[in-house]
């Protein structure tokens, strides 16, 4: 996804002379390309990201689209206030690019795993946000918010996630991975290749299910979502994110009005506040925190016999 | 771009902008009179001799900008603005009221103000932004951002402390409003900054120390950027917390009090107003 990114971003960049990129010491192997290309258009800021976010805004305010890059929580959580009052509060053309979703940089520690951060990016006022599944959609997420002139959040993954589905027409819209409308599961980011394994093994139980990948959660496109679960039993929402604030909280918000609807059922990472996470790659820890493909087929198979 | 040639000369502007800020801190019962007086004679230095900015042509590319980096200091921030015609003065009277965009904090939804702070250690990278983007652009723009003592506690200035002479940015200029007193006591007892200079210093600033109330001063060293050394300024301005005002001056409870009716009379005058 990191390579997909900065590829498309260097096309972008190519076609359009005020596209500049920040970097908080961080993208080592992946952002050269764009340096040596671009050169007085990257800047390493240093380990220093309030300077950085602050900087997007003044360099955006003066008519250019800025990105800034770094991993997980640090160019989010790290300057929020920036992100709130310097871009979002101004409109600023700063585009707030994550690296490292979820457990993707797994054995770290919590310190660097993306868990809320889709849910706190997706309340500042007037920002997108984007969480690709596949590098299809990183691509067309660059490129969309290269041109949109509105701030930005873009989460990506970090390597070697395959492509998961057919040609990305439209990012905005949630894009069906797999047919099937009994049991639609809508997932957000590269945690959507488990929802086709288990759409697969819930399949070979007979269970009609389809997948859906959701990764315009900011605006979500509701109307599309209503029309892919227009004729579920249930609703399943999976994501490397805790359920509050994510695609979960979106979802169930949207349908919380209807009067008829179908159930949802959440499935996230759960909160671990003053716990220690243990070491482990990127799959031994969803499958810790209960994502795993059987996991998510047992949730799914008990949310079922309860309807 | 050039200045306007229908300003008054600074002590005037000053002194205009002061009883401007009086009047409506204390219509509006607002705060932060402290500090707008202490920063009034580099705001009317600024304004009626260096900065290139065009009332009616205030998003022009090649202009120079003013980041009021201390967002609390609106009320003299405003009557500069409309003094320079960016809004008419009659504006000021609704100063902090219901409805109005001029919050107490400053708004970049008001005409001539570049963008909108308040919470303390913004203003700097946004200025260094607007540095980078104005070397790039090679029009010839200048960008000066005004702090507040207090305000450099906050870390996220010494990020851009550290990056701005690293990059060579000379087009920056930033103004240090010092005027001793932050918003719960004196700086030297909340959180030291000495020794000031010495620190800009030694991150490689071209540094300037300076009686922030001395116009010719102000002058000289504001024209001065870019400077020669290719560094970028630093103006540690001295400046008495609510300058001009006898019973205000260098007393902490300015930072928050309005004046009465009759201390609102006995300031006008001390001002000239």
């Amino acid at each position: 996804m990191r390579t997909t990114f900065i590829e498309s971003l260097s096309q972008a960049a190519s076609e359009n002379p005020d596209i500049w990129l920040l970097c908080g010491d961080l993208g080592y192997s992946v952002l050269e390309p764009f340096a040596a290309k671009f050169p007085d258009r990257f800047i390493n800021v240093g380990v220093a990201e309030q300077n950085m976010a602050g900087m997007a805004a003044g360099i955006a305010l003066s008519g250019k689209t800025v990105f800034i890059y770094s991993i997980g929580n640090f160019p989010t959580l790290r300057c929020l206030e920036q992100l709130r009052n310097d871009v979002c509060y101004h409109g600023a053309d700063v585009k707030v690019v994550a690296v490292g979703a979820g457990y993707a940089y797994g054995s770290q520690g919590y310190t660097h795993h993306a868990l809320e951060d889709a849910g706190i990016m997706s309340m500042l006022p007037g920002i997108e946000v984007f969480v690709p599944c596949d590098p299809m959609e990183v691509r067309a997420a660059t490129r969309l918010i290269a041109g949109s002139g509105k701030p930005s959040y873009l989460r990506l993954s970090r390597q070697g996630e395959p492509n998961l589905g057919p040609v990305v027409t439209d990012l905005r819209k949630p894009r069906l991975l797999r047919e099937g409308r009994d049991v639609v599961i809508l997932a957000s980011g590269p945690i959507a290749s488990r929802a086709l394994e288990a759409a697969d093994a819930l399949a070979a139980r007979g269970r009609d299910v389809g997948v859906v990948s959701v990764s315009c959660l900011k605006p979500l496109d509701e109307a599309v979502i209503r029309e892919a679960v227009s004729d579920a039993s249930l609703i399943v929402t999976l994501e490397e994110h805790i359920l509050r604030g994510g695609l979960f909280s979106l979802v169930a918000g949207a349908f919380a009005g209807d009067a008829a609807r179908p159930p949802v059922t959440g499935i996230g990472i759960p909160e671990q506040g003053g716990k220690t996470s243990s070491a482990g790659s990127r799959e031994a820890l969803l499958d810790a925190a209960g994502l795993s493909v059987p996991a998510v087929v047992a949730r799914i198979e008990q949310a079922l016999a309860r309807r | 771009m050039t200045i306007p040639v229908n300003r008054p000369e600074p002590k005037e502007f000053a002194r205009r902008i002061r009883a401007h800020a009086l009047r409506m801190v204390h219509a509006a019962k607002a705060s932060h009179i402290g500090g707008c007086l202490s920063m009034a004679d580099i705001l009317a230095v600024l304004y009626t001799q260096v900065l290139r900015l065009d009332p009616a042509d205030p998003q022009a590319a090649s202009r120079d900008r003013f980041v009021l980096s201390k967002g609390h200091a609106t009320a003299i921030m405003y009557a500069t603005l409309a003094e320079c015609g960016f809004f008419s003065l009659a504006a000021l009277d609704s100063y902090c009221r219901d409805g109005s965009i001029l919050t107490g904090h400053v708004s970049h939804a008001v005409p001539g103000v570049e963008v909108s702070t308040g919470s303390l250690g913004h203003g700097l990278p946004i200025a260094i932004g607007m540095a980078l983007a104005a070397r790039s652009a090679g029009a010839g723009s200048r960008v000066f951002c005004l702090l507040s003592d207090g305000e450099c506690d906050e870390g996220s200035n010494w990020e851009g402390i550290l990056f701005a002479p690293h990059h060579k940015l000379d087009n920056l200029c930033v103004i240090v409003d010092f005027n001793k007193i932050q918003s719960f006591g004196s700086v030297a007892e909340v959180l030291n900054l000495d020794p000031f200079a010495e620190k800009w210093k030694a991150f490689g600033w071209h540094v300037e120390e300076i009686d922030g109330h001395d116009i010719g001063a102000l002058e000289r060293v504001l024209a001065a950027v870019p400077a020669p050394s290719g560094r970028p300024t630093v103006v540690i301005a001295h400046t008495v917390k609510g300058k001009g005002v006898s019973f205000m001056e260098n007393k902490l409870e300015w930072h928050y009090r309005s004046p009465s009716d009759e201390l609102l009379a006995q300031a006008l005058a001390e001002v000239g107003a």
